[in-house]
């Protein structure tokens, strides 16, 4: 669930192209150079979503040339693949994504055979990982997350810190709120409020979550997706709604700027989502098993290590974490609790005919 | 044959990035997800978060063409009297920041604007009020005036040169005063340039969804936003392209209007 403010408005300026041209932005190509008689893997993934060396080692070791292409939306990604535009042998999409691909016979089915690293993953997040792909047959997961509020501590009041999703509607926090400006994050926050289902189709409970969410509108100060970070940083907040994955860069900020307040995040008591981002191969790849290789090379611990680092969202590689300073395995927004994780769902695709409803009533909200 | 020749990459041009998308844009708009023949995104401008949003857009973009129109021709008639020299210079002040990129320019805007931004700083040093404009329709109107006043300036700067000097100092002799030389001489004689700026400053503003959603906190839904959610989010094509079909009945009117005002093309910004 990689998002990244500016290469979403860069992608914004693409729709607004794609507006009039009457179709999708095309990948953006970047390839290194060199080939060799290995043979190549296609990847496609999120945009930042991986440390650059380590393409150049998976090339050095394996003589396999990698052609690196990167996409911003699940949404975006998703046609290009179904299309078989251009195939891709590697792919890295989130939870509900992957269940989409695989309910429209998208996706490959991975022999394990050639994973070997797939051990390295913690059992935890595999059996996660059944919610969206029941028999674990098509995904290995890369990064994982949940999302949760964030507070500033000279803003809020010790005996105002938020505990549960309800406190979002809290008449002290107007104009200080920031909220996830996409469909599921939003709904997400106002149906966990009332406690049913995030995949809840149910037309009366989606209707009541609408109609909190429009009682929260006046309280919002704006709805953001990556903005959330920055705005928290600067002090334009004093709460909001965000990415657990974000949470190291904002730590490190926050110390490097010298604040003289802290940013604190914290999983609300009523259960949150928690997201998984996997590796997936494309039914139509045509090198499959260098995409194996390429999924067994990430999921080698020291790799894996690289790439957390870099991307700063929790890796479910147990090898990887074991690697960490204790200093980090113990940062509890990075890595929280299994057992805070209770109410916990993973997204799952609702099918058309609930997206549809979904985005209509979000409309209602947003027009309100 | 050879000057025929010369039009060719022009044609393939027009073909392949207007004509072609154009159609596209209809066939979607017309049709279900399934292909079948249908009105249903065309009309479903009328239903209640659309219209809004349309209505909203519309009177956005309104103010913002009379404060652009407001703001430029005063400005214009002064650079047109300073001469070519300083006032081409000023012109070209004007036409610098556009060769920045849109985008980050609406983001500086942004932070300008915020709560803890550079304006409230500087008021909160001097010891003056704060202003909290940012994410309200008059951020949005402040974001499409900044962006677009250059459009609305250039063709009223080119019409206002065009104007004879002798024309204006034989309403002088005529005992014209200023006022009555503006209504009876400058202004029936900018119409060209007057409708085309409105035009190049209405449709841009009318279809914007980045300045709505930078500067609106994405809080307030106007036309280009919805239909931008569609193509992006919802992937709703069909409906996206129903919008923009109803979208396009406006820029149609405006181009009318060109062609009724400015038969001869005096009107245009560069």
């Amino acid at each position: 669930m990689k998002k990244r403010f500016y290469a979403a408005s860069l992608a914004a300026v693409l729709a607004a192209s794609a507006l009039l041209a009457g179709c999708g932005s095309s990948p953006s190509g970047k390839s290194t150079t060199g080939t060799s008689d290995a043979g190549e893997v296609y990847v496609y993934n999120w945009g930042e979503y991986i440390d650059e060396d380590v393409i150049d080692m998976f090339e050095e070791e394996t003589g396999i040339h990698v052609v690196y292409d990167m996409f911003e939306t699940n949404e975006e990604m998703y046609p290009i693949i179904e299309a078989g535009a251009r195939n891709y042998d590697a792919v890295c999409p989130s939870d509900y994504m992957i269940q989409k691909m695989m309910e429209n016979g998208l996706l490959a089915e991975l022999n394990f055979d050639n994973i070997p690293n797939y051990k390295e993953i913690d059992p935890e997040y595999i059996e996660r990982s059944k919610e969206f792909d029941p028999e674990n047959k098509y995904s290995v997961p890369y990064t994982w997350g949940t999302v949760g509020i964030l507070y500033n501590t000279s803003m809020v009041a010790p005996e105002d810190v938020p505990t549960k999703w309800m406190d979002l509607w809290d008449e002290k926090f107007k104009g200080e709120i920031l909220m996830q400006d996409s469909v599921r994050d939003a709904f997400m926050v106002a149906q966990k409020a009332l406690g049913y289902s995030m995949n809840t189709t149910d037309e009366t409970e989606l209707a009541a979550a609408r109609d909190l969410l429009i009682q929260q509108k006046p309280l919002v100060q704006a709805y953001v997706v990556d903005q959330v970070r920055d705005k928290m940083i600067g002090g334009e907040a004093a709460i909001g709604v965000i990415y657990s994955g974000e949470m190291l860069y904002i730590q490190e900020e926050v110390e490097k700027l010298g604040l003289d307040y802290s940013l604190e995040y914290v999983i609300p008591e009523e259960g949150t989502n928690v997201w998984i981002d996997s590796w997936v191969i494309p039914k139509n790849a045509q090198n499959k098993e260098n995409a194996e290789k390429w999924i067994n090379f990430l999921c080698r611990p020291d790799i894996a290590k690289l790439n957390f680092e870099y991307i700063t969202y929790a890796t479910p590689n147990k090898g990887a974490f074991d690697l960490l300073d204790e200093e980090l395995q113990n940062n509890k927004a990075v890595f929280p609790d299994i057992e805070s994780l209770q109410n916990c769902e993973v997204f799952r695709y609702l099918g058309e005919e609930a997206d549809q409803m979904y985005n209509e009533m979000w409309k209602e909200v947003k027009s309100k | 044959m050879s000057r025929k020749m010369l039009a060719g990459p022009y044609i393939i041009w027009v073909v392949g990035f207007t004509v072609i998308p154009l159609l596209l844009i209809v066939y979607y708009g017309l049709t279900t997800a399934s292909g079948a023949f249908t009105l249903n995104n065309v009309t479903a401008i009328a239903q209640p978060e659309h219209a809004k949003a349309l209505g909203l857009a519309l009177l956005l973009s309104l103010i913002s063409t009379v404060v652009c129109l407001l703001l430029a021709f005063p400005l214009a008639m002064i650079l047109r009297n300073r001469g070519v020299g300083r006032g081409s210079f000023v012109v070209f002040l004007f036409i610098l920041p556009m060769w920045m990129n849109f985008l980050l320019r609406t983001l500086a805007w942004q932070t300008l604007l915020e709560k803890n931004g550079v304006i409230n700083g500087i008021l909160g040093f001097l010891h003056l009020p704060k202003i909290a404009i940012i994410n309200t329709p008059a951020a949005i109107v402040l974001g499409m005036v900044y962006n677009f006043l250059p459009f609305m300036v250039l063709p009223l700067y080119n019409v206002l040169c065009k104007i004879d000097d002798n024309t204006i100092n034989a309403a002088r002799d005529l005992g014209a005063n200023f006022f009555q030389t503006l209504i009876r001489v400058w202004i029936p004689l900018s119409v060209p340039g007057i409708i085309s700026g409105i035009t190049m400053v209405f449709v841009p503003a009318l279809t914007t969804f980045v300045i709505s959603n930078l500067l609106g906190g994405s809080k307030i839904l106007l036309i280009g936003n919805v239909i931008e959610q569609e193509f992006t989010r919802s992937s709703n094509w069909n409906l996206g392209s129903g919008l923009s079909l109803v979208l396009m009945v406006f820029i149609l009117i405006s181009m009318m209007l060109v062609e009724k005002y400015d038969k001869n093309g005096e009107g245009t910004a560069f």
